[in-house]
């Protein structure tokens, strides 16, 4: 089913006007970031800092680009992923024994930190960021017209690897110990199992993703700026996650759909009025969908069983 | 010796914030045997029960599993080594299905297989097995927070036994069951213990359980061990009457009027 999801999305992206197939290059790139949120979540560790892993990828994509002139896309994504997975490890180790509360502030405030670090970087372009030079795939440079859907086309073909490789972890053993530790730590010390070593382990792959989706975003819109390890961005992030569900690797994927559907509409539409629109919906899913969008699925379901 | 027996812990003491919790304690439980632990509120069993499982650090003495020193281990190394222990109050993951339960019970040990589902045919009937074995199986899709008490602790109990463990430590099995089910839940359970061979350890404060069930008996007082030997030798022993059975004090302290913390 996710494989038909993502079809259609190609078939759509590829098929509709150019605004649109933007539309959905950005919510992959954001997609990435909110599935490795999904992993964090359903261990019970809520993430406001998933920005600082998403920025670190694009900001490695751009100064590897830029600087070392390095642009073959497919390094770019490897090196940017590798470079957030690394952070993370180290990050990880710190953050992985905190819970709740510290949890969440202590990965705001390593995001926050980039944040002040890239503002105040001369060199960096400051709060204005630095263009990204347009990748080329091994010995293959699309052309300027091009690029914009082989980035499309690679980007669906990344997160619908990345979706069916999560499905599976999260299905397997390990993956089953993040609900586990989400409802009791000591059982899983009594199992025999690191619960410092599993959080650490699924912190990674979140930064892992983030990373891969910030190369992305990066290379779509040939530009980094700080505003991408700004706290706003791991927020929507957690909107993304909130609003999708986190059951199934879809669901991050449709909530990070949903809100580049709504801000791209409400800000058009409604410019000063986008952020109160952000609002109202997020109390509405609260509210009626507790479990996000994807909940929908499964009332309609348990309805059809009677 | 050392070969008989799967526990020996030899002097162990320990002290919270000045106060002895235990002192110069050594017991030691063979292969198969089935020893009940007893002594009044604070007398040391939780806290001997915590050290022998990783969870306390003694300040003196050490612990032997299959004579092997295992006495700065932490607790999940114990746990794959197989020691194995359920608390007072049930641990279970309340919010999943007493199935899933005992399935990632099952898979902790798993990690090997990482890209495997967990919910698999032979997995899945191993689980159902085990549930079957403590009676449990009319259960298997309840979630576990909704779980009758009896029924959570023997869920508890099954997942600890997931690993095939060598020594396993019940602290207070039949606490929370009411009067009439605690024997029919004490058959189960001990029907169940009892072909894996384990040496078994279990802290109860409920007297008539222990002179029914357990092989040894071992009385604590103040952190000491008072007695230590068959069930009628011990309940006879004149210190273990005063302090812990309280006969020869004409009160009743069979059953304490609160729980001991649960770790």
């Amino acid at each position: 089913m996710a494989t038909a999801a993502l079809g259609v999305l190609l078939i759509a992206g590829a098929a509709g006007p150019a605004y649109l197939r933007f539309l959905f290059q950005l919510a992959l790139g954001d997609g990435l970031a909110v599935l490795g949120l999904m992993v964090l979540m359903r261990a019970g560790l809520v993430s406001f800092g998933q920005g600082f892993y998403y920025c670190l990828g694009g900001y490695a994509a751009g100064i590897i680009g830029t600087y070392v002139g390095l642009t073959d896309g497919f390094a770019l994504l490897l090196l940017g992923a590798a470079a957030a997975a690394a952070a993370g490890l180290i990050a990880g180790l710190l953050i992985a024994r905190y819970r709740e509360i510290f949890f969440a502030m202590l990965t705001l405030a390593l995001t926050m930190i980039l944040y002040g670090l890239l503002v105040n970087n001369e060199r960096l372009g400051s709060t204005d960021g630095f263009n990204v030079p347009p990748p080329h795939f091994l010995w293959w440079a699309p052309a300027a017209d091009r690029l914009g859907m082989t980035l499309f086309v690679l980007s669906c073909v990344v997160v619908g690897v990345a979706a069916l490789a999560l499905d599976r972890y999260l299905a397997s053993p390990m993956g089953w110990l993040g609900e586990a530790i989400r409802e009791n730590e000591l059982r899983v010390e009594y199992l025999g199992v690191s619960v410092l070593r599993l959080v650490l382990v699924k912190y990674v792959i979140a930064a892992a993703l983030a990373g891969a989706g910030g190369v992305l975003t990066a290379l779509a819109v040939g530009h980094v700026d700080p505003g991408l390890a700004n706290w706003t961005t791991s927020g929507e992030f957690l909107f993304m996650a909130l609003l999708g569900g986190t059951q199934n690797v879809i669901a991050p994927l449709l909530g990070a759909m949903v809100l580049q559907l709504v801000r791209t509409y409400a800000l058009q539409y409604a410019p000063y009025l986008w952020q109160m629109i952000l609002g109202a919906t997020m109390l509405v899913i609260i509210l009626l969908l507790p479990n996000g969008l994807w909940s929908l699925r499964e009332i309609r379901r348990r309805e059809a069983n009677g | 010796m050392s070969v008989s027996y799967v526990l020996e812990a030899e002097k162990l003491s320990k002290s919270f914030a000045g106060l002895a919790a235990l002192v110069d304690v050594s017991v030691a439980i063979a292969a198969g045997e089935l020893v009940g632990m007893i002594g009044a509120n604070g007398a040391g069993k939780t806290t001997f029960v915590n050290i022998v499982t990783g969870y306390v650090k003694p300040e003196t003495g050490r612990v032997r599993f299959m004579g092997r020193d295992v006495t700065h281990l932490p607790a999940r190394e114990l746990t794959r080594l197989g020691v194995s222990r359920s608390f007072q109050v049930a641990q279970v993951f309340p919010e999943l299905s007493a199935l899933d339960n005992l399935l990632i019970a099952l898979g902790a040990r798993l990690t090997h297989s990482p890209w495997r589902p967990l919910r698999r045919p032979e997995l899945i009937s191993q689980a159902l097995d085990a549930l079957e074995r403590f009676g449990i199986a009319d259960y298997r899709d309840y979630r576990a927070a909704a779980l009758p008490q009896g029924v959570r602790k023997l869920l508890d109990i099954a997942m600890a036994m997931s690993g095939a463990p060598k020594l396993v430590l019940l602290d207070e099995p039949s606490s929370g069951v009411s009067a009439d089910e605690k024997f029919s839940l004490m058959d189960t359970l001990l029907g169940a213990l009892e072909p894996t061979g384990a040496g078994v350890l279990f802290v109860e404060h409920d007297m008539e359980i222990v002179a029914r069930y357990a092989h040894r008996v071992v009385a604590f007082h103040e952190g000491r061990v008072i007695a230590d030997g068959p069930p009628a030798e011990v309940m006879a022993d004149a210190q273990v009457q005063t302090y812990v059975t309280g006969v020869l004090r004409g009160a009743a302290f069979g059953r304490p009027l609160v729980g001991d913390a649960r770790a």
